[in-house]
């Protein structure tokens, strides 16, 4: 026991850092260091503030809600609209009333009682064999169809980016629908669901299959050579299509995006900090550095991604797919998606 | 007033009634106390998860019960059996050959059998995709030998299968085996076995009749560990898609957004878990005794040039499988990356929190788990064992689980001080605990106290207490005994639980993520940094140095040896 306090004390000193002082905003994130890590280093050159992180996965809800109030976490930054509306739903966050956030951010991309705010956006594309795939244009139904037997790769059903895909669906069309479509893209599986996003367009590239869906910001990745030479060539094997539903209204966009904590210390930081991550500053690094759609109206996005067409996005509202994501994930174990 | 009747209630009942209870109170009073304090703590993480699981309903059951948990179940199932029995073959099979036979080449594999220890699972999983995917290396150079062009027209194994994840689990785990059956072997005379061949017993019988037998208990001890491992694995079986129940708990959590229901399910497992090894301890009970009789190193067979060979190729290849491949795939990317990039800035700082860490868990689960093996030892108190079972319930639950069920104790007892600070001082101290990274400490030593408890009893075991007897009959106390006796025996088995705690908590993942201090990385978070977006090659310098680092102990306690 005293072993285990002197420890602990010893490593206390080692490490304890003022989390309260002046001058720090204090941020929780599930972006990966690499992404967010730059716009930070900026946001610290230019205001003096000095920013502290914590990359957490699973669990950033259940810290800040255990920490409570004397949490230290200031941002709540996250990828997912489905995380940022369980942080409100369990009441980890605080209203923003911000003039520049309003003007930035369309009405369509941030709560609108001023909980969370959409910071970038990424679409859920069709990446298709260059040289194997002729269609122009291909909806996310099409992906079911026979002529893909055997021909469709794509990550676990279970993955966020899957499920939030599948829970539009459910929105627009209904569970039975949207049970056939799955079972209809899991008959036409090239391998098993699994891997991540890139290795759709690996996968393609070594001919084992002809199609599959993957996050828009990874073919930036990819084709700009940031991940290698390797990757080079696989992003150069795919064509991406910005596929629609069958009613063609628009592509399914997710979000990364950002919240105050309820009890955050550095509240005013907080804001700041929320507010040059939508400055056309920021947006613009979002653009270039990860690839990712501007939130912010008039910021470019990057050339590689501009290539990939003009992107409409679907015009159905986040939070209605949001009720839906539930049913997808067991829509998807239903079905046997995973296998 | 009493009754006549003494049918009904005899006084002498009556005053005897309390006493097994105050006997059992009052018996190895300090042994107890001790083990209640460890077993509190452990069930600190328990508490918070059952606070998680009453605060939601059913609600995810239905769905589950209908879809998911039967085929998690069978497929955990198949996968504890199948990693159970590869780390059984290899690590029982390669330690009777280096601790029995006489080959070449057998003092490099002595320690060279550990080294896929060093490895975590999900980095063996990312390099071994990436080595047999059709673009890789391994199948580039067979279709070049065979003069294949299509990729399609190469089918290997699927990696992403249950056979996939046995495959890699196993190789990195059989370790586990092979340290304690080794250990066991080198101090246990191979008389029996001489004996039994005089008698006329083939090769195999005495294996299966007389050797197995005798290595079984460290076998069971390292087979526990890498059945709890794999049961609790996330990160290779996430990867590689294996829907186990553990990957159940994740999704509810993540997924469907539900601590309550993921912790719901991860208490059920818990349950089971207990019920399996409390039917272990059972069935352990009534094996026989072993003998504590430690041996000169015993007689070894020097084999012929056949059996050498075949001895070299069954230890070479868990190598070459378990580290050679993998590793060899790290450092080409580490050093294509290196050349590119230089070292990415904050790794340094990362080693030293990783060696730290590791270093601080490791002394805290040594000096704790020293302490609950000799307080079992010769405990006349019966609640002593049961509670240093109980103190080793970290190692029976995900990382994540443990991480995210010790939160809610801990910050709340973190909020209180604050509170407390704050009235007498008008001071705000913040969150000490998670703050200062105790937290976190506390999490690593609560899941790997197992580990270094289970290795300390195996070896204290190993020494008779007719020494005790004799030390005690020459007037030595207990205190003496521990020091002069104990502990100069035990120094193999301390060091062995040093640094298998030592090279987990370098691997640690799923803790360390969500209960370090703000700007904190260790080598494995900022490989998982990498990891998480899918460019695990960047991550390439970190797994490395997991593996180097995590190595050198390794080297220096086979060879102290």
């Amino acid at each position: 026991m005293t072993t285990r306090l002197i420890g602990a004390a010893l490593f206390g000193l080692a490490l304890a850092t003022p989390a309260f002082a002046d001058g720090t905003v204090n941020i929780y994130t599930t972006r990966e260091p690499a992404l967010i890590q730059p716009l930070l280093d900026s946001f610290t050159a230019d205001t003096g503030i000095e920013a502290k992180v914590v990359f957490v996965k699973e669990g950033l809800a259940q810290r800040v809600e255990t920490e409570g109030a004397n949490s230290p976490a200031d941002l709540l930054s996250v990828v997912d609209y489905g995380n940022l509306i369980e942080l409100v739903d369990r009441g980890l966050t605080q209203p923003v009333d911000s003039a520049a956030l309003k003007d930035a951010i369309p009405a369509n991309l941030r709560d609108a009682a001023g909980n969370w705010f959409a910071l970038s956006m990424r679409a859920r594309v069709i990446y298709a064999a260059k040289d194997r795939v002729t269609d122009e244009t291909l909806t996310y139904e099409d992906l079911a169809d026979p002529r893909f037997k055997g021909e469709v790769c794509i990550r676990s059903g279970q993955h966020p980016y899957n499920t939030s895909l599948i829970a539009a669906m459910i929105a627009k069309d209904g569970v039975d629908a949207t049970r056939s479509w799955l079972e209809g893209v899991k008959a036409n599986l090239a391998r098993k669901a699994g891997g991540g996003d890139r290795d759709v367009a690996r996968d393609i590239l070594a001919n084992l299959c002809d199609v599959g869906i993957g996050n828009s910001y990874y073919v930036g990745l990819m084709r700009s050579g940031a991940g290698g030479e390797e990757q080079k060539a696989w992003g150069e094997a795919i064509r991406v299509i910005l596929p629609t539903f069958k009613d063609k209204a628009g592509t399914h966009v997710n979000i990364s995006g950002a919240a105050v904590a309820k009890n955050a210390p550095n509240r005013d930081n907080a804001v700041k900090l929320l507010e040059y991550l939508a400055s056309e500053k920021a947006q613009e690094i979002y653009a270039k550095a990860n690839f990712e759609y501007p939130v912010r109206p008039g910021v470019a996005a990057d050339p590689i991604i501009a290539t990939l067409g003009e992107l409409t996005v679907d015009p159905l509202p986040l939070t209605d797919i949001a009720k839906h994501r539930v049913e997808a994930s067991e829509l998807v174990d239903a079905v046997g998606f995973d296998g | 007033m009493q009754s006549a009747s003494t049918a009904e209630a005899p006084p002498t009942a009556i005053n005897a009634a309390p006493s097994p209870v105050r006997r059992l109170l009052a018996t190895d009073r300090r042994r107890l106390v001790f083990c209640l304090a460890i077993a509190g703590l452990a069930l600190l993480p328990v508490a918070g998860l059952v606070s998680f699981a009453i605060g939601g309903g059913g609600r995810v059951w239905p769905s589950l019960l209908a879809n998911v948990l039967p085929r998690a179940a069978l497929t955990t199932a198949t996968l504890l059996a199948g990693v159970a029995l590869v780390a059984a073959v290899v690590g029982i099979g390669t330690a009777f050959l280096v601790a029995r036979c006489r080959f070449p080449g057998r003092s490099f594999f002595e320690w060279a059998l550990l080294l896929p220890l060093a490895m975590p699972t999900y980095v063996m999983a990312y390099a071994w995709l990436d080595v047999i995917h059709p673009l890789g290396p391994l199948p580039t150079m067979l279709r070049g030998l065979f003069g294949i062009t299509d990729p399609r027209g190469l089918p290997l194994p699927e990696l992403r299968s249950a056979g996939g994840a046995i495959f890699v689990i196993g190789l990195v785990l059989y370790p586990y085996v092979y340290l304690p059956v080794r250990a066991l072997l080198l101090m246990r005379s191979a008389a029996l076995g001489e004996a039994a061949r005089t008698l006329g017993a083939g090769p195999l019988r005495i294996f299966l009749g007389v050797s197995l037998p005798t290595v079984w208990p460290a076998a069971a001890l390292g087979l526990t560990l890498v059945m709890l491992e794999t049961l609790n694995d996330i990160g290779a079986s996430e990867f590689l898609g294996i829907r186990t129940l553990t990957v159940a708990v994740y999704t509810t959590w993540t997924v469907r957004g539900s601590i309550e229901g993921a912790s719901q399910i991860a208490l059920a497992m818990l349950a089971v878990v207990i019920l399996v090894m409390a039917l272990g301890r059972l069935a352990r009970r009534n094996l026989p005794a072993q003998s504590g009789r430690t041996q000169r190193r015993t007689s070894e067979r020097r084999l012929g040039p056949l059996g050498g060979s075949f001895a070299f190729a069954a230890c070479a290849l868990p190598i070459l499988l378990g580290f050679g491949v993998p590793g060899g795939y790290l450092a080409g990317a580490a050093l294509s990356r290196f050349l590119e990039r230089g070292i990415p800035a904050g790794l340094a700082a990362a080693a030293l929190n990783s060696v730290v860490l590791a270093a601080l868990t490791a002394a805290i689960t040594v000096a704790a788990g020293l302490a609950l093996a000799i307080a079992v030892r010769g405990a006349r108190n019966p609640a002593v064992a049961p509670l240093a079972g109980v103190a080793g319930l970290g190692y029976a639950m995900p990382g994540t689980v443990l991480a995210v069920g010790l939160l809610v104790p801990v910050a709340a007892l973190d909020n209180r001080l604050a509170d407390l600070v704050r009235a007498m001082t008008g001071e705000a101290i913040g969150l000490v605990l998670i703050g200062s990274g105790a937290a976190l400490l506390l999490a690593l030593s609560l899941r790997f106290l197992t580990i270094s408890a289970r290795t300390l009893d195996a070896g204290l075991e190993r020494i008779s207490p007719s020494i005790d007897g004799a030390a005690q009959s020459l007037g030595a106390g207990r205190r003496r005994i521990a020091r002069d006796i104990h502990l100069p025996l035990l120094a193999p088995p301390l060091a062995s639980a040093a640094i298998l705690v030592f090279v987990d908590a370098m691997k640690e993942l799923p803790a360390t993520l969500l209960l370090r201090p703000l700007d904190f990385e260790t080598l494995a978070t900022s490989l998982y940094g990498e990891a998480a977006r899918g460019t695990h090659e960047d991550g390439a310098m970190a797994a490395l140095m997991i593996v180097l680092v995590g190595l050198a102990p390794v080297i220096a306690l086979i060879r102290r040896r």
